[in-house]
């Protein structure tokens, strides 16, 4: 770990030879110039340049254009907030769970780590995930739907903690509670603990970031991102919801039928082209269109690709392992000869869900209800001249 | 799925408690109690060694508790146990009414929701439909207010007490979260102006909203419906 004078020197020399070109940027031959040092903590090459892409101060979206397979950057995992990003300290935080249980516990985050871990790779997407209802076009694949991230998460299983407090086998609901300004709550069926819930504390294989919940938080797969409470304090388990704000002026959907669903926590299928996509530029060619597909239901079976429009559809390659409520990119080779084309993707699940096209949304929830769970198969437009834009599919009430 | 969990637990945790079963029989000595889990792994460890010996002997299984985390103290629950369920459950003594509240809203609440809770900028919170209609799935003008959307008027109290305003979070006391409640509900003709709120009144009022909020039965399986089958279904 010492570092030489030789080294320093070395560097030094290096960062004269660095001088000869433009500032910043990588030397002409790098076999006649000593390399860097090594370092504490590692960093992106100079050169690249991945953003989330803060919409106001309470969300950000994941840059999707720019990543390959499925784990997304801890950096660049999407955020969302309700009153700020807390700073917590984990020497002081602690989890209380209370309610109907035999045994009201604190676990401190060193309890926590105590208990057997799991960890699995999942994506989380926030219900709200959809910026492309206008007429817009100069959107990327962040603008459209930057709010989904996958990450492999480690923590305890909440199944094991409700074991360990004896959970009553008459609580069918419990409330998580965050220690963030909006102390925001959210009921959930116990029934999903026993499922697959987790209390998260690792993510990608560090600590939490303090945007995903830092230094703990429930984690729900599949269901939306709102529901899996971050900076979790308090879990109170009960015979019946809660009906915080959240849970019912917000990320409820009102229906074409005129009623309204609570609780609606799945995400359904969904997948988007991530290249090409608006603002690339595509050369003639083979072109290997590739994206990510999603489903809160389990695993993706099937994406299919157009390069017609919708006309006419193809099977891409899925690749493996494809795992269960997690990312899965496909990919599909298409020799684009020039000329206009519309290029779409639309994903199965292995329940035999299919990603809907606008309008069959529109029939089911109706026009205006687009806040929450809107998945519609989208598209790219590429131009007779190389230049790909967002296809776009205006949700008009005309 | 529970039983699945159930294996996984003990697989994972039989790891665990056989590397300290292992040590404790080495050491010939059970560790002094004070900890939960020392105690009942420690009462593994007094099984006899022969069993563990035999090269198909099953892992220890762990105890039902693994006696992680301290119990929690009635103080502590209840300075933390700051929701309101909707029959009620968890409002605090105290009352206002929208004379009361009026007031505590021009001064925390009226910048950013409106003079009269219908201009914003934030979320609009005044205002019912004409025959207390439910267009939202095709009018996206209709504002979702408290009059006109919102399912429970518990809900109003435990928001407003847990994360209002938002320049100073949870600094209102009980009786001003009652005022505003009040003013609000009398704004939105839920109560009279005159109505006093407090932990019997509030869960009393009735929401129009509230009859149109069902379930969600996505990912619901069907009696009949074959899992795994590959079959395309309505959009839901």
């Amino acid at each position: 770990m010492k570092v030489s004078r030789r080294d320093l020197l070395a560097g030094a020399a290096g960062a004269v030879a660095l001088g000869t070109t433009a500032a910043g940027q990588p030397p002409t031959d790098p076999t006649k110039v000593r390399g860097k040092p090594s370092r504490a903590l590692g960093q992106r090459a100079a050169t690249e340049k991945p953003q989330r892409q803060p919409r106001g101060v309470t969300s950000s979206g994941t840059p999707h254009q720019d990543l390959y397979g499925t784990i997304t950057p801890s950096d660049l995992h999407f955020e969302r907030h309700h009153g700020g990003v807390p700073e917590i300290d984990p020497k002081t935080y602690s989890l209380l769970i209370h309610g109907m249980v035999e045994r009201p516990t604190v676990f401190t985050l060193a309890d926590l780590k105590r208990f057997p871990a799991v960890s699995r790779v999942h994506f989380l997407e926030c219900s709200g995930n959809f910026g492309g209802r206008g007429t817009a076009t100069e959107l990327t694949p962040q603008q459209i739907a930057g709010l989904t991230s996958t990450s492999e998460w480690t923590g305890v299983a909440l199944a094991t903690l409700f074991r360990e407090v004896g959970a009553s086998a008459k609580a069918k609901w419990f409330l998580a509670e965050g220690q963030d300004a909006a102390v925001l709550t959210r009921s959930v069926p116990v029934s999903k603990a026993y499922d697959d819930a987790l209390i998260a504390y690792g993510q990608n294989g560090e600590a939490i970031r303090p945007e995903q919940g830092y230094p703990a938080r429930l984690f729900l797969p599949g269901w939306e991102g709102n529901a899996s409470v971050k900076w979790l304090r308090r879990i109170e388990l009960s015979d019946r919801p809660f009906m915080t704000r959240e849970e019912t002026s917000k990320y409820t959907d009102p229906m074409a039928d005129g009623t309204a669903r609570l609780f609606s926590f799945l995400m359904d299928a969904r997948s988007l082209i991530t290249y090409p996509a608006y603002p690339v530029t595509l050369s003639r060619g083979w072109v290997e269109i590739n994206g990510i597909a999603w489903t809160g239901s389990g695993k993706i079976r099937r994406v299919d690709v157009s390069t017609d429009g919708g006309v006419t559809w193809t099977p891409a390659k899925l690749q493996e392992p494809v795992l269960s409520k997690a990312h899965t990119r496909f990919r599909h080779l298409w020799n684009w000869t020039g000329g206009d084309a519309v290029i779409m993707s639309r994903a199965v699940d292995e329940t035999g869900y299919a990603q809907p096209t606008k309008e069959k949304l529109i029939a089911s929830r109706g026009i205006s209800s687009v806040g929450y769970h809107t998945n519609p198969i989208t598209g790219w437009q590429v131009r007779a001249d190389g230049t790909v834009i967002y296809h776009a599919n205006p949700w008009t009430t005309t | 799925m529970t039983s699945l969990r159930s294996d996984r637990f003990w697989r994972a945790t039989a790891w665990h408690a056989e590397r300290l079963l292992t040590a404790a029989c080495v050491v010939g000595a059970i560790v002094a109690a004070g900890d939960r889990a020392t105690v009942a792994l420690g009462a593994q460890a007094a099984t006899p060694p022969a069993k563990k010996a035999a090269a198909t002997a099953a892992p220890a299984k762990p105890p039902a508790t693994l006696g992680i985390g301290r119990p929690a103290t009635p103080a502590e629950i209840a300075a933390l146990d700051i929701d309101i369920g909707p029959e009620g459950a968890g409002l605090p003594p105290g009352r206002g009414t929208a004379a009361d509240g009026a007031p505590i809203y021009a001064a925390r609440c009226a910048g950013c929701h409106g003079k009269s809770g219908k201009e914003g900028p934030n979320d609009v919170l005044v205002g019912r439909l004409p025959g207390d209609a439910f267009p939202f799935a095709r009018d996206p003008r209709a504002p979702k207010t408290i009059g006109s959307y919102w399912p429970y008027a518990t809900t109003v109290f435990d928001y407003i007490r847990r994360a209002m305003p938002p320049d100073a979070p949870g600094s209102l006391k009980d009786e001003e979260v009652y005022g505003l409640v009040a003013y609000l509900l009398a704004l939105n003709e839920l109560i009279p102006q005159d109505a006093v709120v407090d932990a019997a009144s509030l869960p009393k009022v009735q929401m129009p909203a509230r009859v149109h909020f069902v379930p969600d039965t996505r990912g619901q399986p069907k009696a009949s419906a074959a899992p795994l089958v590959h079959k395309e279904r309505k959009e839901r």
